[in-house]
């Protein structure tokens, strides 16, 4: 288990999180995940475990799907942070987005932050990736509502757009 | 809050267009629902949680909403939108957009111009939230008489108004007409937008409520049978959905638990001096043996619970045997209770005459709810009242709950559902929304309280541990003339539904019942004719019965998953010993003339089970197949279950790894039926998650512990389905059985927890028509399976 250690210090740390610079006065060795929520009051990435394990809390950061349970605030500073609410552009859906609404993917929705967010990034690598990648690509993020074979389809649905 | 408990944006707009005399406020103040509850919150577009807060200074109290009352269930506002309100909550499976189905048909209003508010205390009524898949079996039917009592009633003030009779009216999305001249036609909005309808139902209670219209024939509802999007879904894939967890106020602070380390530990001391450097620290709060820490942030409070020093004391003996250990102490521990044994004919005379008797035993471990997200709830104790933000399924309960665990009026007392994350039946002993308004009115001020994944993975409700025995014997022709089932639960002082006195913070802070819930070991409620069938239960207690992380619960279908396993691998047994296919011998035993309602409950068993099998292309031979040279063995499995007039059959079809032995699903086939469907859609997906989710407990779930603390405590020592065991293949055979199928009064049965029932059996008979072993435990995880092949040198 990833363990802080809470300094005294309170830091002014300034992020880049979904296209806006923002400066927040936190510990720094807060992990980021806290600081979105509760700071920035974004609601896509959630506390599923704070062990890095379950993948509901996933944001994007330089291409890559962070756990932010378990990464230090002052770690991502000055890189650009992409949050579940940070996907749309001008107002018109992700096509991962669309995907999951077209195939009516989520059932309570609570791990599907994690599971689009971790496509994203999954697609951006591999545009089209085969059946056993998106399996591969996506089994660290958890869903207990089971809904994977919906996501399966929707990330094929979405993958055909934007390939 | 969710789309459901809002007015729709263009709705609100034209609410707010159409009212130029009446803000929308003011219409919600005189409307009949909001009589007894000013500016209701989940109504007000915008951020849901500072609408109520702001309310909360000046609101209240909050009394039941009548429910003989048709104001309390239907608002109809003058641009001709309708918002329905029920006390029901939607865990995600689409129940929300059912209702509006079956209530604007009913209603006969556009479906895109209803919205539905449901699960807050104080706006809606006691329909009892979430549980035992009877949203629509139950709930549905209130609704829909309520919904045609409005439309009634409409057509009344239309005939007044238009000065013709009811008889020469038409209806049709929310515009009445003169048959005759089309051109005179009103809407309801114009009749009664904006006002109440004054109207009084009858009914004893919540579910009879009705008034005196009748039911449309199913045949002319338009909107039930087809499957509208969720709205919900949206706001949760673009974060735009204010969750529970969302839930934060002006001068909210955050707390944790600290938790016994072992169970049955008693508090001796606190040291407070090591928490009180930690910034932010505001307070410990202990009474018992409950401990929390509160900071004012939420890592700080994280970290503060952490870094507390408390002195435990051990219990003096051990509070359960070692998970290893269980199944043992199970069988040999002297029952609390047993339940009334169900016995046909002469079973004993039967076994010992029988041509061949089998006998097995079949073993449950005490499974986890292990919801994605923990815990959390957030209360706020302005003006001596308590306001809940919770996603808890039972919302009306932990009301009453919570009133009475604190000693407050219960109309001082709401709370305000919101989505979450769902737990098939976590939150109905919702330790933390008892939690957070303990600690709200300890501290005064609004807190919200989320327990650590470790914390909700050892402590949350159990799903009851099984032992079974079965016995059964078959006559010279292989005719089965004997079933013996004997089943012992680890099931005493079960949780129930919110009530005060069974929470953990109830448990922690030393509250007792004078006896505890008595529990309960399930049977199978298959419809098989047997001709000698004794079925007996009873219920085991642990050593330690209060304050202890194996407390159970309800978890999707409670008894259905474990009951299934061993009655139906054991029927599947009993035909391999008749050397007869799964799916004849199951039919043959379904084929029998009674006079009771079984005839009608046959007739639908087997058309489930015959549609599962031609979905599946199930070619008839008994089981094992002939055992395959290579390292992958596959091989098929069919299991049924009836529970409360739904029917679901299911065949899994398997690859098990001879070297690994892990077990991969390949293909699921699900033929169900539940009546009149609502829903198609939602339905499919409903079935399809219930279906993996109970895949996820016969492969992988198992609460694992040692004598004094549960050691199984997050996703690695607690491992769940994953995307790379997901089928590649799953079929849903939506099945409508009934004997006179196109009857006008077709009633709509439950889905959900059904599907749970059979899937344990599915596998573990696919297993064992691949492999030809018999595996009489789940979980099957790989080294299980492993070592079961080894030792029967597959």
């Amino acid at each position: 288990m990833t363990q802080f250690k809470y300094l005294d210090a309170m830091a002014n740390i300034t992020l880049n999180v979904n296209g806006a610079a923002r400066t927040v006065d936190v510990d720094p060795s807060t992990p980021l995940l806290y600081v979105l929520r509760n700071d920035l009051e974004l609601q896509g990435p959630r506390f599923g475990c704070g062990l890095g394990q379950c993948g509901a809390c996933t944001v994007i950061i330089k291409g890559e799907a962070v756990r932010s349970c378990t990464r230090a605030v002052s770690s991502v500073q000055g890189a650009e942070v992409t949050t579940l609410e940070g996907l749309s552009r001008n107002g018109v859906l992700h096509p991962l987005q669309q995907a999951w609404i077209d195939e009516q993917v989520p059932a309570c929705g609570f791990c599907q932050n994690g599971q689009i967010m971790t496509a994203k990034a999954l697609l951006d690598r591999n545009p089209t990736p085969t059946d056993a990648q998106i399996r591969d690509g996506m089994a660290g993020t958890l869903c207990r509502c089971m809904t994977y074979y919906r996501i399966q389809a929707a990330i094929k649905r979405a993958a055909k757009v934007t390939a | 809050m969710t789309p459901f408990t809002q007015i729709p944006r263009h709705i609100e707009e034209a609410v707010e267009k159409s009212s130029a005399t009446t803000s929308r406020r003011d219409f919600l103040r005189t409307s009949g629902l909001l009589v007894v509850s000013f500016g209701v919150a989940p109504l007000i577009q915008g951020d849901a949680i500072s609408a109520a807060a702001a309310q909360g200074a000046t609101a209240g109290p909050y009394p039941d909403p009548d429910f003989r009352q048709l104001d309390s269930w239907i608002v109809i506002r003058e641009d001709n939108t309708a918002t329905f309100h029920v006390g029901k909550t939607d865990c995600g499976q689409g129940t929300g957009t059912a209702f509006r189905q079956i209530m604007s048909d009913e209603l006969d209003i556009a479906y895109d111009r209803t919205s539905v508010v449901m699960g807050s205390t104080d706006v809606t009524v006691d329909q009892g939230g979430s549980g035992g898949s009877d949203a629509l079996q139950t709930d549905g039917w209130p609704m829909r008489r309520v919904a045609a009592e409005a439309r009634r009633v409409l057509l009344e003030l239309a005939s007044s108004r238009l000065a013709v009779p009811v008889d020469q009216l038409n209806v049709s999305d929310g515009v009445v007409s003169v048959a005759a001249d089309a051109s005179r036609r009103v809407t309801y909005g114009e009749l009664i937008g904006g006002r109440r309808f004054n109207v009084t139902l009858t009914g004893n209670n919540i579910d009879a409520t009705t008034g005196i219209a009748k039911l449309k024939p199913v045949q002319q509802l338009k909107m039930t049978g087809q499957s509208p999007r969720r709205d919900d879904i949206p706001p949760k894939v673009n974060g735009s959905l204010k969750w529970a967890v969302d839930a934060r106020m002006p001068g909210m602070v955050h707390a944790r638990n600290v938790k016994p380390p072992v169970a049955g530990a008693k508090l001796v001391s606190i040291d407070e001096s090591s928490v009180r450097g930690v910034p932010g620290f505001v307070k410990v709060v202990s009474k018992g043996n409950y401990v929390a820490v509160v900071c004012e942030r939420e890592e700080q409070a994280i970290q503060a619970a952490r870094q507390l020093k408390v002195n435990w004391q051990k219990p003096a003996s051990a509070p359960f045997p070692a998970s290893d250990d269980l199944h043992k102490y199970i069988r040999a521990a002297t029952p609390t209770s047993s339940g009334k044994p169900v016995i046909v004919g002469n079973p004993d005379a039967a076994l010992a005459g029988a041509a061949r008797m089998v006998e097995a035993d079949y073993e449950v471990p005490f499974q986890g709810h292990n919801s994605i997200g923990p815990a959390h709830a957030m209360a706020d104790p302005s003006n001596d009242q308590l306001t809940i933000y919770s996603n808890d399924m039972k919302s009306y309960g932990l009301r009453n709950g919570v009133a009475q665990f604190l000693e407050m009026p219960r109309d001082r007392v709401r709370v305000v559902w919101m989505e979450g994350p769902q737990a098939y039946g976590r939150t109905a002993a919702d330790d933390a929304g008892f939690e957070a308004a303990f600690l709200a009115k300890e501290i005064g001020r609004p807190v919200r309280v989320q327990w650590m994944r470790q914390e909700e993975t050892a402590w949350d409700t159990k799903g009851p541990a099984y032992a079974v025995k079965m016995r059964g014997g078959l006559d010279a022709q292989g005719n089965l003339v004997a079933f013996d089932y004997d089943a012992r639960a680890a099931d005493y002082n079960h949780l129930g539904y919110n009530e005060h006195d069974t929470v953990l913070i109830a448990q922690l802070t030393g509250m007792r019942r004078a006896t505890p819930a008595s529990g309960g070991a399930a049977t199978p409620s298959e419809m098989y004719a047997i001709p000698n069938r004794r079925m007996t239960t009873s219920v085991v207690s642990l050593p330690l019965v209060w304050e202890t992380p194996l407390r159970t619960g309800n978890l999707r279908d409670p008894n259905g998953p474990q009951v299934t396993f061993a009655s139906e691998s054991f029927v599947d047994e009993l035909a391999a010993a008749a050397n007869a296919d799964p799916v004849e011998f199951r039919l043959r035993l379904l084929t029998a003339a009674t006079d009771d309602d079984s005839g009608f409950k046959r007739a639908r068993s087997i058309a489930v089970i015959k549609a599962a099998a031609e979905a599946y292309k199930w070619d008839a031979r008994p089981s094992p197949r002939s055992i395959g040279s290579g390292d992958i063995l596959t091989g098929r499995g069919i299991a049924y279950a009836y529970r409360s007039q739904t029917v679901v059959a299911q065949i899994a079809e398997v690859e098990v790894n001879r070297r690994t032995g892990h077990v991969w699903v390949k293909r699921f086939v699900c033929a169900h039926d539940c009546g009149l469907i609502i829903n198609p859609e939602a339905l499919r997906r409903t079935l399809e998650g219930g279906m993996l989710h109970s895949l996820s407990r016969a492969l992988y779930e198992e609460v694992r512990f040692d004598t004094e603390k549960v050691v199984s405590v997050d996703w690695r020592s607690y491992p769940t389905m994953t995307h790379a065991d997901t089928p590649a293949s799953i079929d849903i055979v939506l099945v409508n059985g009934d004997p006179n199928p196109n009857r006008p009064d077709l009633p709509h049965y439950g889905a959900g927890e059904t599907v749970c029932k059979p899937t344990f059996a599915a596998i573990g008979n696919a297993i064992y028509d691949a492999t030809g072993v018999r595996i009489r435990r789940v979980p099957f995880r790989d080294e299980r399976v492993r070592a079961a092949l080894r030792a029967a040198r597959v």
